[in-house]
């Protein structure tokens, strides 16, 4: 597998390096690795802070910016960050007004977090955390480590992060963040797998004809192996996946989302079928994204999180955004 | 057993960590994510730097600077977890500076009894428990029989190496692997197998000394 990188050792460094150099409005901390607004902490608004292992571009830190995170603390590829790292972010993006940590589910991730939440009230800042669990391939139950956070997490960083940028105080926010991860639910496929820099070869072998389903964000196995079908078939079974976790009804917001490796021209073949689909269903899609927002290196394959909209919901998510990763409004 | 002697563990858990990084890598592959292996890697590196600069004079100081450091370098849910087992097994031994066969146990227990807490696993949910578990059974029975040293490391190293095989069969209930649901049967836990190479590592230490 060729990559575009100096050493597996490097990656990470080398990209927050790019990413401070190409977007004066972050504020990178090379050694500490988190990633920040450029003006700092806004006094009185609520902090937002997320994180998780890199390999997920422009998650979590192409989504620092107004309207969105206040901070990001990106782990080693695929590998959650420390509590060192998400403290330092908790205090860089505390404001006054009390910070919320995004957690996807992940047990390290969940870890990590708690312990540096514990450490953030032995400083007295606020905290309040909210779980992102929107995959709808895993059960939640006693039989697991719960449902994947996904793509939702995209969705309740810019909600959140809208609430937050409007003055609401602290309970608010977390309150509209577990509203969105609630209304919303996610499927994911992969054609291939991705290779992690540092074991040097794909975590998992897929023939030709095979696809993956039931993907999470780390590269790991999905649920079952099927055959390479049409994108038709294949939206079927996502959207299927989806609809009979959640039905679709009302206004949507919908993402179709690269892994990374698939490009655009297939993902708006792919965003055709589940348009045709949700219409097929007596829905309607109000608002969407079609691209790379929250990959696994260099996959291919694609990803549908779908989110009930509330008038309230809608408006929060048009509200402006000026981040590396999502822009519009200002 | 003094701090040398801890000392002398950790370092030998980072050599073996090293050399088996792509073993252990290649079984989170199977059912995780790839990064298991280089995860402990980069923790021990930075535990025998750590250890170097540091004073520890006692078994617990070794152990709480390696609990502290992991917490502080490796990430994922191995951190949390390893660095809370060595932690808590680093407070049961205080500031005594020597640890004898039953302190030992009482130690590794409380590790344990951390590592359960934290991550909320139980025997049998395929994860470093079902290593960890059993081998604080045998130690802790060979000492309270009065076995000799090398007889009960003996014991506990056999049964992590055994808890960890066994995990292959099972189903995984915690953690990556239970995204897999039934495909993560036929595949050795990878967390329980850097456990098992970590009380192996104690075991081997130990022969290599007259007690």
């Amino acid at each position: 597998m060729k990559k575009l990188i100096n050493s597996p050792e490097t990656v990470v460094t080398d990209a927050l390096a790019g990413m401070a150099a190409a977007h004066p409005s972050l504020s990178v901390d090379l050694d500490g690795k988190i990633i920040t607004r450029a003006g700092g902490p806004v006094p009185g608004k609520v902090g937002l802070v997320s994180g998780g292992g890199s390999g997920h571009e422009p998650l979590h830190g192409g989504y620092v910016g107004y309207g969105m995170l206040d901070a990001a603390c990106p782990g080693e590829v695929f590998t959650s960050p420390v509590p060192d790292q998400v403290l330092a972010a908790t205090r860089a993006a505390n404001g006054g007004a009390g910070v919320l940590h995004i957690v996807k589910n992940y047990t390290g991730d969940v870890l990590n977090f708690r312990m540096a939440a514990e450490l953030a009230d032995d400083e007295d800042i606020e905290v309040e955390s909210v779980v992102v669990n929107d995959d709808v391939a895993v059960r939640d139950s006693l039989y697991t480590a719960g449902r994947r956070g996904v793509g939702a997490t995209v969705f309740v960083e810019k909600i959140a992060g809208a609430l937050a940028e409007r003055g609401a105080p602290l309970a608010e926010v977390a309150a509209v963040a577990a509203e969105v991860n609630e209304r919303s639910r996610s499927f994911g496929v992969a054609l291939t797998s991705c290779t992690v820099p540092a074991a040097g070869k794909p975590t998992f072998d897929l023939a030709e004809q095979e696809i993956e389903l039931g993907i999470g964000i780390h590269g790991e196995p999905g649920r079952t192996r099927g055959p390479l079908q049409p994108a038709r078939d294949i939206v079927a079974t996502v959207m299927d996946a989806i609809h009979a976790d959640l039905p679709l009804a009302g206004e949507l917001l919908v993402m179709v989302n690269g892994m990374g490796g698939t490009p655009l021209i297939e993902l708006y073949g792919a965003f055709s079928e589940v348009s045709r689909y949700v219409g097929d269903h007596g829905a309607r899609i109000g608002r969407n994204l079609v691209g790379n927002y929250i990959t696994s290196l260099e996959m291919q394959g694609f990803s549908v999180t779908v989110c009930q909209l509330t008038e309230t919901l809608r408006d929060l998510w048009d509200a402006p955004v000026d981040t590396p990763g999502l822009r519009w409004g200002r | 057993m003094d701090a040398e002697f801890f000392r002398a563990w950790i370092a030998e858990i980072a050599a073996i960590v090293e050399d088996q990084r792509d073993h252990l890598t290649q079984l989170d592959a199977a059912i995780g994510d790839a990064d298991h292996g280089t995860n402990l890697s980069r923790g021990f590196t930075a535990v025998q730097a750590a250890l170097a600069q540091a004073e520890t004079p006692t078994p617990g100081a070794v152990l709480r600077l390696v609990g502290t450091t992991l917490i502080s370098t490796v990430g994922g849910a191995s951190g949390p977890l390893y660095g809370t087992a060595f932690r808590r097994a680093a407070k049961a031994l205080g500031d005594e500076p020597e640890a004898d066969l039953n302190a030992l146990a009482q130690a590794l227990a409380a590790g344990l009894a951390g590592v359960v807490k934290l991550g909320a696993a139980s025997e049998g949910e395929k994860t470093m428990v079902d290593a960890l578990a059993p081998a604080v059974t045998a130690l802790t029975k060979a000492a309270a029989d009065g076995a000799a040293r090398a007889d009960a490391l003996d014991a506990m190293a056999d049964a992590a190496v055994a808890g960890a095989r066994a995990t292959t069969e099972m189903e995984a209930l915690k953690g990556r692997a239970s995204y897999l649901g039934p495909r993560s049967v036929g595949h050795e836990d990878p967390g329980a197998a850097s456990s098992a190479l970590m009380l192996c590592a104690l075991r081997d230490v130990a022969a290599r000394r007259a007690p």
